[in-house]
């Protein structure tokens, strides 16, 4: 019996050590919380105010105190608009598509047949980034200026956005293939008979993840948002007409309906990208 | 196999490397890291090229052939099912390549993860498989596009000890049954002397031994053979003739031409027995018993002969009637044992 009790007596304090952590523990994640809470807080206040105040601004009637729709209804009235959004969109859809198809055989192939020029290959596509825009313009004019020799439709600007979205595809691409062990499941495809093509395309690339998805998020961000090039370059793209709108409109309403439904209209088609994404990857398994 | 060589860099994988494997034999390579074997392999298969030899396959020169054209099964060392695909679509990916109807390739799909004993798991993907499942898949894979040859990668070195060895003799069973060539490349000597109809030891790319595996490990070629497969004694000793003696005991020499002179000679554990000594007197064949290792029916005894130690196999029951510092007198019996030339010294590997 004493022994029973002793070993009773021996187990309070312990229990009481542990319930200590415990209590610390809890105590910690509720400060956490707190100080997530805070942070999230201000930094949705930071970034939710401009927004609502351009709202706000937007439905602003004629006369102070009053609301109207009709900035809103007078976008579509401008002209440019409609097209520059489809322009928009289709650039954004080539310069996607062409990024996949020149980055993704190349880095697989890099990958898997020439693992020593995979560093000189990440710096060139890291290179952009570390040129400012304008220089590239001034590097890119002449080209521009044969191009235009023959074409002067804005579609052509894909060259330069798919420059420009190397560094984000390249990063997102390489993590997908950095996590499957590329090496081994080719050389299981091709000693079962797949030729490189199949490897490339039914092997590695589907097992890429969310990689492609997100690669594509990232060059329709950048080709939705992009401004300078365009605008040097002399093409009509969505963000130009926007600043163009913006300098000749005197209606302030419609300045700010313009711009707060040009910074909705990415907001959409990007939350769209990454829902289709995180569905294929899903589906996936 | 003729000549096979291959180089990376300075170093020499594969050194003129003759090899020929029987139809529907299993061979299994053996050796350290850095011998050779998985290079043999990955020439076989076609995924590197080799710098000098031949390859032929059934009379056909397959030397030049890409590996996506050689009709070779591959099972990999590492996890290598298609992640996006189940058990049924990864066993009926070669078949599809081959444009078989998809009724057919489903079919033997199923054939095949029957074979395994995986046809309830048929529609799951890898990462809902365990490590030994999915190498089963990644052998019903191999086997479904019916490969002329079977090549096995260290498949089961991933595992842990219990399914790896359930594995390994359901590979046996299955390659028997199939009849497949097969060549299996692996660093577990157990592993190697098991499963394989002939066993080749291969030591800096040049294959040291090609045999069966009770010559390889009864008689082995050479004394890195020796010292490889299975534990070895280093007992220094003295040729003479057609003897070596050691501490005062002459044993027979495998390889007659051994010249005269002080030698080490290899004796394994299980030519090595004990009995309890009584009578108090010293001599080179007595000693103390410094430990016993459990291993199951058997137990290995460590003897200190004063100048250096001996184990010795003895079944659990004779070893557990000599506890640690029991006097034992030794006695090696009187198999062909195999020395080596080089700088006589005593020790056990």
């Amino acid at each position: 019996m004493a022994a029973v009790s002793g070993l009773a007596g021996e187990s309070a304090p312990d229990a009481g050590q542990v319930r200590a952590p415990r209590r610390m523990r809890a105590s910690r994640r509720g400060r956490l919380n707190l100080f997530r809470r805070v942070v999230f807080t201000l930094f949705g206040l930071f970034f939710l105010l401009p927004l609502v105040a351009l709202l706000r601004d937007s439905l602003e009637g004629a006369k102070l105190g009053t609301w109207s729709v009709t900035p809103w209804k007078q976008i579509a009235s401008y002209p440019g608009v409609l097209g520059a959004i489809g322009i928009q969109l289709a650039l954004a859809v080539v310069t996607c598509v062409a990024v996949l198809l020149l980055l993704m055989p190349t880095m697989i192939w890099i990958k898997l047949r020439l693992p020593r020029v995979s560093r000189a290959f990440e710096f060139l596509c890291l290179l952009p980034l570390t040129i400012p825009a304008i220089v590239l313009v001034v590097g890119l004019a002449p080209i521009y200026n044969k191009i235009e020799h023959y074409t002067v439709a804005t579609i052509m600007l894909f060259l330069v956005y798919v420059i420009l979205a190397l560094p984000y595809a390249y990063r997102a691409l390489s993590a997908g293939l950095n996590a499957i062990d590329a090496t081994t499941l080719s050389e299981a495809a091709r000693s079962l008979g797949a030729n490189w093509f199949t490897v490339m395309f039914r092997v590695i690339a589907p097992n890429m993840g969310q990689a492609i998805p997100n690669a594509m998020l990232l060059s329709s961000a950048l080709v939705l948002g992009e401004f300078t090039i365009a605008e040097i370059l002399n093409y009509v793209t969505l963000p130009v007409v926007l600043f163009n709108i913006s300098r000749a409109t005197t209606n302030a309403g419609v300045l700010f309906s313009t711009s707060l439904a040009a910074l909705l209209f990415t907001f959409l088609l990007l939350l769209l990208l990454s829902y289709v994404g995180r569905r294929l990857s899903r589906g996936r398994g | 196999m003729i000549g096979l060589s291959r180089h990376y860099g300075p170093v020499v994988a594969l050194d003129n490397l003759d090899l020929t494997v029987r139809a529907g034999e299993l061979i299994a390579l053996l050796g350290p890291s850095g011998c050779g074997k998985t290079t043999t392999l990955r020439l076989l298969a076609g995924l590197e090229d080799a710098d000098a030899g031949r390859i032929t396959v059934g009379g056909k020169d397959i030397t030049r052939l890409p590996a996506s054209k050689r009709d070779m099964g591959m099972v990999f060392q590492a996890y290598s099912l298609f992640p996006h695909m189940t058990a049924r679509q990864n066993v009926a990916f070669g078949l599809r390549l081959r444009r078989v109807s998809v009724a057919e390739r489903d079919k033997r799909a199923l054939e095949m993860l029957d074979l395994v004993g995986l046809s309830t798991q048929a529609d799951r993907y890898p990462h809902q498989i365990s490590g030994g499942q999915q190498q089963r898949v990644a052998l019903a894979r191999a086997l479904a596009i019916e490969p002329q040859v079977l090549l096995l990668d260290e498949p089961l070195s991933a595992l842990d000890a219990k399914v790896r060895a359930q594995l390994r003799d359901q590979i046996r069973r299955i390659q028997l049954e199939v009849g497949i060539t097969t060549l299996f490349v692996t660093h577990d000597q157990e592993e190697a002397l098991a499963i394989a109809d002939r066993v080749g030891v291969m030591r800096d790319g040049r294959l040291e031994q090609l045999a069966p595996p009770t010559d390889v490990y009864s008689r082995p070629a050479t004394p890195f053979v020796a010292e490889f497969v299975g534990l070895t004694n280093k007992l220094a000793g003295t040729v003479s003739g057609s003897t070596v003696t050691v501490r005062g005991r002459d044993l027979p020499l495998v390889d007659l031409s051994t010249p005269a002179g002080p030698v080490t000679a290899l004796v394994r554990p299980e030519a090595v027995t004990l009995a309890s000594d009584t009578s108090g007197d010293s001599g080179p064949l007595v000693g103390t018993v410094i430990a016993s290792t459990f291993l199951g029916a058997t137990s290995r005894v460590t003897v200190d002969l004063g100048d250096t130690t001996i184990l010795a196999q003895l079944t659990t029951a004779d070893a557990t009637a000599l506890p640690a510092g029991s006097r034992v007198a030794l006695t090696i019996r009187p198999d062909p044992v195999l020395v080596s030339v080089s700088s006589p010294s005593e020790s056990e590997a």
